[in-house]
């Protein structure tokens, strides 16, 4: 695996994605040629991705080694997307500035390091200044959360 | 030509009132400051911003994500002539002369020249773009569904075939962004595809979330963690004027770095990039002194600045008169314009000329607004990359997030963010263009609805797309692309040692030793 290059590992990649494609598609009526149904045009593209994926496979046996990729950010990376999906299940049960306030509070202290003061003056003024500007003055409706908040 | 001064005089009617300038200012202003940031270009800017734009009308959004557009390659070259730090991927080659001249102690005549060049050739490639626009959408006016089909397919393709890397590679992605757009409700029989039974999935991905995924989350996933260099140098006033000789030679290639510009800007592709590119290798090819180069020639400033400027309005002529995104940065205004109900097609033109004349006349006003702000501001705008990124990027997570969920107020959406965030990613790890994918997501719906319409019209016939000559002439040169294309696929799988990692002790080691 190690002497993968990257566009052959990005092709089997994409090549298990298009025959999975194809199997979620055969559910949906693909008419015929001449008369096509909505299952007519996912078939054509996945069909389409399978070819330049096996053509990328094929094309990129002398390009650069998967395994030569630095992956040095990858614990920042983790830690944001981990805060991502903090946001995405906290944000209709904590509502807006709760959420937020956690979110920046733990990026900034945690995995910036900077004091925990700094870091609650920054997320406090963050999440209730962009909920005044756009919940109150811009109209855009955020969700609320206990207490009000 | 005197209809052409009545919509620009009424455009400027809009562009004028009070709420539209505000919006053209602060677009300008934002933009500026998106260009200025390393790491931050106009694309990951306008993705995160997108969100500001649903409590305006249509017309101050387009201002505003056009203001940060153009203001972001106005604010790109701050940081490349004076850091030698390029704020975004066109102001690259602005960095090697610029730099030169800054060393050179004449860093403040390279930013006047800059934002004179960025002004001139804004300006110009606007008259461009308002002559271009009306007409190609008039001619696109007698396309029906094959030719619509023919002109997306060839969109795509040369995309890809521009695109910086292979061939297959850009088509992948851009097949990739095509089945993203096959989910949700099919528009000619209401059978849901690929939804699983969620809700949220029925209108079909969101193309705001994906965007913001993947530009905006992918951005600061590659990019936190990273110091970026603060040693901030600003020049003085008085040594923003640049000499009669800098003027001199300056002025050709601004000239040419204008009409280069709009030209590769129509194109699909990344035409702020490439048109940087060879605006500065077309000044050093016809310099009497090309060994300046690099040393601070105040050409390999002008041109390419000019270049990234004029190519901004030039994507915009497919994009506001055929519907047709040259890229992903149109491709993002094009949403915005979908989410404030605007359908974008050649009939744009004629029935929203409010929206149109008043894009066009607030460019003319922001041009000037940039001109203004940049030069005497430019200290300003130097200490900004003062702000720690710790504490940047946290907001910009967070105003993504706040952003998607306030399109449908779905937290769905926030997933989808962040699976795109993830894909992107991965993908520009890989050195994958992810552009082609936001263009698929956006093309994918009225491709499909163009080839079964044809096939309705046609009876089933695929010899509609060969009888009708506009739709034949646009497959024609696709399918030339395409035969391109594979050429290079084809050599560089002949390539010697093409197929060396197949032997059995081909690996790290054996590349190493060869």
């Amino acid at each position: 695996v190690r002497s993968l290059t990257i566009d052959q590992v990005a092709g089997g990649f994409f090549t298990a994605f298009s025959l999975l494609v194809l199997w979620e598609g055969r559910k949906i009526p693909f008419g015929f040629l001449a008369e096509p149904g909505p299952g007519a045009m996912p078939t054509l593209l996945a069909c389409t991705l399978l070819i330049c994926s096996l053509a990328l496979i094929a094309g990129g046996r002398a390009g650069k080694r998967a395994a030569a990729i630095q992956w040095t950010e990858w614990r920042h990376a983790v830690f944001i997307l981990g805060t991502c999906a903090f946001m995405a299940l906290a944000l209709e049960r904590l509502g807006y500035r709760l959420t937020i306030f956690v979110a920046l509070l733990v990026l900034v202290t945690i995995l910036e390091k900077k004091s925990w003061i700094a870091g609650a003056i920054f997320a406090g003024c963050f999440s209730f200044g962009t909920h005044y500007l756009f919940n109150s003055l811009l109209q855009v409706p955020l969700p609320q959360g206990p207490f009000g908040l | 030509m005197i209809e052409i001064l009545q919509n620009l005089s009424a455009g400027f009617a809009t562009a004028l009132s009070p709420d539209v300038l505000v919006y053209a200012f602060a677009g300008c202003l934002v933009g500026t400051l998106v260009g200025v940031l390393p790491g931050v270009g106009p694309l990951a800017g306008i993705s995160l911003l997108l969100p500001v734009t649903f409590g305006l009308n249509a017309t101050s959004a387009i201002v505003l994500l056009s203001g940060i557009y153009y203001g972001a390659m106005y604010g790109g070259s701050t940081t490349s002539i004076l850091m030698r730090i390029p704020g975004e991927a066109a102001s690259v080659m602005t960095c090697i002369d610029g730099y030169a001249m800054t060393q050179k102690g004449r860093g403040g005549a390279a930013l006047a020249i800059a934002a004179v060049g960025s002004f001139v050739a804004g300006t110009l490639s606007i008259v461009g773009l308002m002559l271009l626009a009306p007409p190609l959408a008039e001619f696109a006016l007698r396309f029906g569904p094959p030719e619509q089909f023919a002109l997306l397919t060839l969109g795509l393709l040369v995309l890809a075939y521009m695109s910086s890397g292979p061939m297959t590679r850009s088509l992948t992605m851009a097949a990739l962004g095509l089945l993203l757009g096959m989910v949700g409700m099919d528009t000619m029989t209401g059978l849901f595809r690929f939804d699983y039974g969620l809700a949220e999935l029925g209108d079909g991905i969101g193309i705001v979330p994906v965007a913001v995924g993947l530009f905006g989350i992918s951005e600061i996933l590659l990019s936190a963690g990273q110091a970026i260099k603060s040693d901030v140098r600003s020049p003085r006033l008085r040594e923003l004027l640049p000499n009669r000789q800098e003027w001199r030679e300056s002025a050709a290639p601004i000239g040419r770095g204008t009409v280069l510009g709009f030209l590769i800007g129509i194109l699909p592709g990344p035409g702020h990039i490439i048109s940087s590119f060879v605006s500065y290798s077309v000044e050093r090819r016809l310099s009497k002194h090309p060994e300046r180069f690099g040393l601070g020639a105040v050409e390999g400033v002008a041109g390419p600045e000019s270049a990234n400027n004029s190519a901004t309005s030039g994507a915009l002529v497919p994009m506001l008169a055929l519907g047709l995104p040259s890229g992903a940065v149109p491709a993002i205004m094009l949403a915005a314009m979908m989410i404030h109900g605007i359908a974008p097609g050649p009939l744009l033109i004629q029935e929203q000329p409010a929206l149109f004349w008043g894009v066009i006349a607030s460019m003319y006003v922001g041009n000037v607004v940039l001109l203004v702000l940049n030069l005497p501001l430019v200290g300003l705008f130097v200490n900004i990359l003062r702000v720690p990124y710790s504490y940047l990027y946290p907001s910009l997570l967070a105003f993504a997030t706040l952003g998607v969920y306030a399109v449908n107020n779905s937290v769905v959406d926030v997933w989808i963010m962040g699976g795109a965030g993830v894909v992107g990613y991965v993908l520009r790890k890989l050195d994958f263009e992810i552009a082609p994918i936001i263009l698929g997501l956006v093309l994918a719906p009225m491709l499909e609805l163009s080839f079964r319409q044809s096939l309705a019209m046609s009876a089933g016939s695929y010899g509609i797309f060969l009888t009708h000559p506009i739709s034949a002439g646009m497959l024609l040169v696709a399918f030339v692309l395409l035969l391109l294309g594979m050429r290079s696929i084809f050599a560089r799988a002949a390539e010697p040692g093409a197929f060396a990692s197949l032997a059995p002790s081909a690996g790290p080691e054996q590349e190493g030793k060869s």
